[in-house]
């Protein structure tokens, strides 16, 4: 069309004579409040609906059942056995989290109005994960306890030494669980695709975690638990500083 | 050229299928096209490009001098309005007007969304998660959700689909009062009579292309000769 083309009109700066929204003026886009706002976001919608964190808990408690009505404490060990439950456990709940992580951005297409809008891509990268961490932190906080009273294992300072591993697991967890669940969410087989494509990468993390838990709980020295922390910490900054690169191409259709 | 929204030359495919073909337009401030076609003809994905949404295979858009998607301050530029209601329906009809706003970073947000209520008569309804709303009254939030910071260039994909009476008439008084303030209008409907009432320009799309366009005529549209054209124009398009 080289039409519809007209005599230019003036042109009408953004802040003036809009009967819309009368003398509108605006704030410049920044990064940490504009990935708040959408965790803060999903974090409503989630207490609202309950759906997600509500058959995410059941899920891992019943898993948590399930090994421990299976479990013959004269074969294996708790502090051999518990480890492995805990983070197989954590690894399939987060996964069930991230599925609905983006579905309730395409319900409407409301992911298009953020596109639109100032917001950037590495903002919505930055909220999207902020909200699966929290859910993925609160995932925890019921399994954790829930593990030691199922497997009586002893309460004790060791504990802390596994929530920091824990929640330094779920860091790089979330940050590569947001960038596929986008990634699959534009498909038709997202709920396929996203253990397809995410657990392979979940693997630097989930096995230093595992090996981490395994000595705390075993009570060995701190010493002992510090590579497998080094190394989770190091996929940490690799995962999350990639996959915010990363996020703005699973955007294009 | 000093238009509001330049576009040249665009073309996307998906796969092997060319759904927009090098098509070009130029827009004033205060303008308002029409775009009307059959099904399938490329009308959502050319509006898809206009707003940034969408990368083109070929072909520029740009909006008050800015290539599209731009930066922030290009973005804030736009307001879409999509069959799809682009809502949270967990969310309120405040919450998302607000969510809207604080996204576009708009500074006085109480206001802003106050106003936008106002004007498209849901302030009544501001406390309703979007859920329970019919869906005229979803679609009239979702069109506040896309004014509340007084877009320059709106963009709106069948905007009258599932509104009662009062409802189309607040949109055609949003969208007036919008045009007058001197934002470019870009408005897809299969109701002639309502587009060609904003309209100042109108286009047929068919096969992905312009096929006809018309400025608007200082006696304004005659929408039955116009519907005599678009159905000679389309015949067999669907």
């Amino acid at each position: 069309m080289t039409g519809p083309a007209t005599q230019p009109r003036p042109a009408v700066r953004h802040e003036e004579a809009t009967t819309t929204a009368p003398r509108v003026s605006f704030r410049s886009p920044s990064f940490l409040r504009d990935s708040w706002r959408i965790a803060r976001k999903d974090l409503v919608i989630e207490f609202r609906t309950r759906s997600g964190f509500l058959s995410t808990a059941v899920f891992a408690l019943i898993a948590l059942a399930i090994f421990r009505f299976s479990w013959d404490p004269t074969a294996v060990a708790t502090v051999d056995l518990a480890p492995g439950v805990l983070w197989v456990i954590f690894t399939f709940a987060g996964l069930l989290g991230l599925n609905r992580s983006f579905g309730v951005e395409h319900a409407d297409r409301a992911l298009d109005a953020l596109l639109a809008s100032p917001v950037s891509r590495e903002a919505i990268f930055a909220g999207k994960a902020l909200g699966n961490l929290v859910f993925l932190l609160g995932v925890q906080a019921l399994a954790l306890p829930t593990l030691a009273l199922f497997f009586g294992l002893p309460v004790g300072a060791e504990w802390l030494g596994v929530a920091a591993v824990a929640v330094l697991a779920a860091v790089g967890f979330v940050a590569v669980g947001t960038l596929f669940a986008a990634v699959a969410s534009n498909t038709r087989l997202a709920e396929m695709l996203l253990p397809m494509l995410s657990l392979p990468f979940f693997m630097p993390v989930v096995i230093p975690a595992a090996q981490a838990t395994a000595r705390l709980l075993g009570d060995q020295p701190i010493v002992e638990v510090l590579p497998a922390l080094k190394i989770l910490a190091a996929f940490d900054i690799v995962f999350v500083a990639a996959c915010t690169l990363a996020f703005p191409f699973t955007l294009e259709e | 050229m000093a238009g509001a929204l330049v576009a040249t030359g665009l073309s996307r495919r998906f796969g092997a299928r060319t759904v927009v073909r090098d098509v070009s337009l130029a827009l004033a401030p205060g303008d308002c096209l029409a775009l009307f076609g059959p099904n399938g003809a490329g009308k959502t994905t050319l509006l898809r490009l206009l707003g940034g949404l969408l990368r083109p295979h070929a072909g520029t858009v740009e909006l008050h001098g800015h290539t599209l998607p731009g930066e922030a301050d290009t973005r804030r530029l736009l307001g879409v309005i999509s069959h799809k209601s682009m809502l949270y329906d967990a969310l309120t009809v405040r919450e998302n007007v607000t969510f809207a706003a604080e996204c576009q970073g708009v500074r006085d947000v109480p206001a802003a969304v106050d106003h936008v209520l106002d004007l498209l008569l849901v302030r009544d309804r501001e406390h309703q998660a979007v859920r329970a709303l019919s869906r005229g009254l979803q679609q009239r939030v979702s069109i506040a959700r896309a004014l509340v910071h007084g877009p320059r260039l709106v963009l709106l994909d069948e905007p009258y689909t599932g509104l009662d009476e009062v409802g189309a008439r607040a949109l055609t008084e949003a969208l007036r009062a919008l045009k007058a303030s001197g934002a470019t209008v870009v408005l897809i409907t299969h109701n002639l009579a309502e587009g060609l009432e904003l309209a100042t320009h109108t286009a047929i799309m068919r096969g992905g292309q312009f096929v006809h366009e018309l400025e608007r005529p200082a006696e304004g549209y005659d929408v039955a000769a116009y519907a005599a054209r678009y159905r000679a124009l389309v015949a067999g398009g669907e």
